[in-house]
């Protein structure tokens, strides 16, 4: 005989002002099996829990349901609160009258005729639910970390310092990412490669840090604390423990005109080259779209000069297969392609820089050296403008309707470094708002406009051209209510960030959810933001949204710590909710194996015995240690074999009758 | 393949330059331009108040004409295609615009944006092929600087029109290309040349169009082509004269081999803005 408890929650006014709490109460306690029912202000809180616990132990309560908040926010609280008082926790149902009710009606009526409903489905289950026990999964106590930007290399160095072991796969030939690739930062204006490099060199020296550059992540299996991943390192045609860093081989290759990509296609570099002098590892790639030896089988000129025989052009790509306990996106961000905005005459005029660009320009290791000069003719220019918002906070459709939250201050830092070296060029920027929320960020912003008599101009830039040998800016100052026309030798487009183009990619394969803009959707916008709704998937730095680099650094400890939460445990409970086949019914047909995402059924021949008749049959097996419970092998199997504990088929139809009678 | 034709006020009076040789060449390309029977005024500017209906639906009526046809309605002038283009557009997306313009017609069968509205350019770039007009060009226009002039009414907005990239088009360059010309690619292509402003403050279309025609020289240009009467009224009254500019029919009628067009400034555009508009007369 079944005795059920129902609790009804007010949640404040949140329930209770859509939902007549007390008729769901009254309504509840006439249900076939319910022997208690109550309403209260919070069932969340130790007072609420405390009814619950009483009820248990007073009214020998064999199931409750909870009507109150996404079994997601707490799930776990009335769970735990059912065992202690010596309850199955899985004997618990919740009905979500919050989000699925009470937030999404306004007719009181209507409202509380559904959560009466949504009670009434969850009593019908509960009536059929079966104690289950958890059981457990081993904890692999090594971390991957996707990407070596700043964001990637602090995770690691975070977790490596806690004394745990720590992969960081990388797609280009260095760590370093777009950080590598700026001049100074804000608001301190200090060097961004004399803070970044000595991190770079820190992963590199760390005995609990494996760098595993010019490499992509290829599979992904398993799950949380036991993930299996296949890595590629791709051929880099040099080898990496023979390589010296010499750069002779760069100095002799004949093959000059590819695109130096660390100085965004500014200049060229050969087809052997080291990305940058800090390049961690400091060793060769060569290009092979590029070298004339790959292609023509003629050449072979950096293999005669490498005097540490470090050139193999026989290379293949290689793989590696490991196992992580915990996975961490640090994908990062790319600025998005300037020539959709032809407005503004990026793909025509050299003159039309993106901020990128001009960090390269400005840098000293650059391709101008440092000198700011105009990429057309290699002139001083007079005049600059600078564009804000050039493809954020864009809902036509071209842009991304997200601010990229970093141009605003890059913009000021880059006008307050021309007017500092340069005081004879005018400097303007066209902006929609200047947003500078940060420490010492507005400060920096204010400095920029009064002390550096930077042109900030209230609007918008409708064309850029080229006219007599400069550029033209035609824009409107929406404080004057003026049309405005600047003559400019250089114009800077503050270009949007977007994710890498990896990251869908990677996300995939990890089965992490992503966004619109494709970044990575974190487990709760506000209470869990490090973390995506996947287990054992962390999130750290730009994949996750638009930030600068002190924000970053905090992400990624902060997913370090996660990360490290997760590796100190021995064990991870595992989710009893998982697919049971029964293999009288099974017919042997395969439906369920080829719909498992996470490869978790297989198939065994066996001797079986049904009812009397003893026949060796194929039949389905689940291992629940890979299943997840995702039901998708219930829902195809044609002979009703498969079964998810916790969400069996009878409990389900029990539900759906319960909401149709 | 044949067309419902609407040529629309001003390729009547004003602009007959634009309607002659284009029917000329679409006749010598094999491409029927059947005019439609009673059109009217396309209504010359696009209403952009909401719930402003009775100004679309002549529009709707020379829609409806084609679509009773069976045929895709051509138009060669840059407002007009503008026009009924976006009609059609909120006909086929607005359910508003469609149940106030059907109760006001009443046509036995009630319109929904069926038709499809192709400009003279599409139809030469999409159903003759410029490859194909390519070879039919017998006295190639060899070592002539021509730039492209779109103005604004047949990119803008881009979504709707759907003509080609607003910011960088090419339709234009890949006909003047066809022609054996050399197209000059320059920034000020698809500015405005000041349009029905130049009613109201001369100066405003002056300064505008002497800014394209510099920028247009500058870049290289020896003359201009445009599809488009109004502009084609800024562009000469307001050029400074030393630059040639042409409707894209009579370039295309020359380069056919078909004859030679009349010496610019004689012929239709010697009228009112207004003329250039609407011949039928907003302004007598």
């Amino acid at each position: 005989m079944r005795r059920i408890g129902v609790f009804v929650c007010w949640c404040g006014s949140n329930i209770a002002a859509t939902v007549d709490v007390a008729a769901v109460v009254a309504d509840a306690k006439v249900q076939p099996g319910v022997v208690f029912a109550q309403d209260y202000q919070y069932m969340c809180s130790e007072a609420g829990q405390n009814i619950i616990k009483d009820a248990i132990k007073e009214h020998q309560l064999t199931g409750i349901v909870v009507c109150s908040c996404s079994p997601r926010m707490h799930e776990a609280t009335f769970r735990k609160a059912a065992a202690a008082a010596g309850l199955n926790p899985y004997m618990v149902e919740i009905a979500n009258v919050r989000e699925h009710c009470s937030w999404i009606h306004k007719d009181k009526e209507a409202g509380t005729e559904k959560a009466r409903v949504l009670m009434r489905a969850a009593v019908a289950k509960v009536m059929l639910n079966v104690p289950l026990k958890a059981g457990e999964s081993r904890v692999v106590k090594r971390a991957l970390v996707i990407g070596g930007g700043i964001a990637g290399i602090q995770t690691a160095l975070d977790i490596a310092d806690a004394g745990f072991q720590v992969d960081i796969v990388e797609k280009n030939a260095t760590i370093g990412g777009r950080m590598a690739q700026l001049d100074k930062t804000f608001p301190t204006l200090d060097c961004s490669s004399c803070i970044l490099t000595p991190k770079m060199v820190e992963a590199k020296a760390s005995e609990n840090i494996r760098l595993i550059t010019y490499a992509e992540v290829e599979e992904v299996g398993g799950f949380v604390g036991d993930f299996k991943v296949k890595i590629r390192k791709k051929a880099r045609f040099v080898k990496e423990d023979v390589c010296t860093g010499c750069g002779l081989c760069m100095a002799k290759c004949p093959s000059k005109k590819g695109l130096n990509e660390f100085n965004m296609g500014l200049n060229n570099r050969p087809a052997i080259y080291i990305p940058f002098a800090q390049a961690i590892p400091n060793v060769a790639v060569i290009d092979k779209t590029q070298c004339i030896k790959l292609n023509t089988g003629k050449c072979g000129l950096c293999e005669k000069v490498c005097t540490a025989k470090a050139i193999d052009y026989t290379m293949q790509d290689e793989f590696i297969e490991e196992e992580y306990g915990a996975i961490v996106m640090a994908t990062g961000f790319r600025p998005i392609d300037a020539s959709k905005f032809d407005e503004y005459s990026y793909s025509t005029c050299k003159d039309v820089v993106t901020s990128l660009e001009l960090e390269r320009i400005m840098n000293a290791a650059g391709p101008t050296g440092g000198v700011l000069l105009r990429p057309s003719d290699g002139k001083h220019p007079h005049s600059v403008v600078f564009v804000q918002c050039v493809g954020s906070r864009d809902v036509s459709g071209r842009g991304k309707p997200y601010c990229s939250k970093i141009c605003c201050m890059y913009t000021a830092k880059h006008a307050m470094l021309i007017r500092d070296k340069y005081p004879d060029v005018d400097v303007h920027v066209f902006y929609i708002d200047v947003r500078t929320p940060g420490k010492n960020f507005d400060e920096f912003y204010r400095r920029a406009a009064e002390q550096y008599d930077v042109d900030y101009i209230k609007g918008q830039v409708g064309k850029v051209w080229e006219e007599d040998g400069h550029l033209v800016v035609r824009g409107v100052d929406l404080i004057s209510n003026e049309q405005v026309i600047l003559n400019a030798d250089m114009v800077v487009l503050a270009t949007a960030i977007e994710p890498d183009p990896t990251a869908r990619k990677v996300a995939n394969m990890l089965t992490a959810s992503i966004d619109t803009n494709d970044f990575i959707t974190e487990a709760h916008p506000k209470l869990r933001p490090v973390e995506s709704p996947t287990a054992g998937i962390f999130l750290s730095g730009v994949c996750q949204g638009p930030k600068d680099i002190p924000e970053t650094v905090s992400q990624a400890g902060a997913a370090a710590s996660k990360v490290i939460g997760l590796l100190c445990k021995d064990k991870l409970t595992t989710n009893p909710c998982v697919a049971r086949s029964d293999e009288l019914l099974c017919n042997g047909c395969s439906c369920c194996e080829k719909v498992c995402p996470y490869g978790a059924i297989s198939y065994d021949t066996h001797l079986i015995n049904d009812h009397g008749v003893k026949e060796t049959r194929r039949v389905a097996l689940v291992n629940e240690a890979l299943c997840q419970g995702c039901g998708a092998c219930t829902v195809v199997c044609p002979s009703g074999a498969m079964d998810l504990k916790g969400f069996s088929n009878k409990q389900i139809m029990a539900e759906v009758e319960a909401i149709c009678l | 393949m044949t067309y419902s034709y609407y040529p629309g006020c001003t390729l009547k009076t004003k602009a007959k330059d634009l309607d002659f040789y284009g029917r000329e060449c679409a006749r010598a390309l094999g491409v029927e331009l059947e005019e439609i029977e009673e059109w009217q005024c396309c209504g010359a500017v696009y209403p952009v108040v909401r719930d402003e209906i009775a100004t679309k639906l002549s529009a709707v009526r020379a829609l409806m004409a084609a679509r009773d046809e069976g045929r895709e309605l051509l138009t060669l002038c840059s407002a007009c295609h503008h026009v009924l283009t976006r009609v059609n557009h909120d006909m086929l997306t607005d359910p508003d615009v469609r149940a106030k313009a059907n109760n006001y017609l009443k046509p036995q069968v009630p319109y929904a944006g069926e038709t499809k509205v192709v400009h003279y350019l599409q139809m030469l770039r999409d159903e003759v092929g410029f490859d194909v007009l390519a070879k039919a060009v017998k006295n190639p226009l060899k070592g002539r600087k021509i730039g492209a002039y779109y103005g604004c009414l047949l990119l803008r907005p881009s979504k709707v029109m759907a003509f080609d990239d607003p910011e960088d088009p090419r339709i234009i360059e890949d006909f003047i290309k066809a022609l054996g010309a050399t197209p000059v690619v320059y920034a000020m292509r698809n500015e405005c040349c000041g349009g029905y402003v130049t009613l109201k403050s001369e100066e405003q279309s002056r300064e505008n169009v002497q800014r394209i025609i510099k920028n247009a020289r500058n870049h290289g240009a020896e003359e201009l082509i445009t599809a488009c009467p109004l502009c084609m009224y800024n562009l000469r009254k307001f050029g400074d004269g030393g630059m040639r500019i042409e409707y894209i029919t009579e370039l295309l009628y020359e380069a056919l081999g078909l004859g030679s067009v009349q010496e610019p400034g004689t012929g239709a555009d010697a009228g009112t803005p207004a003329d250039a508009v609407c011949g039928a007369g907003l302004k007598s």
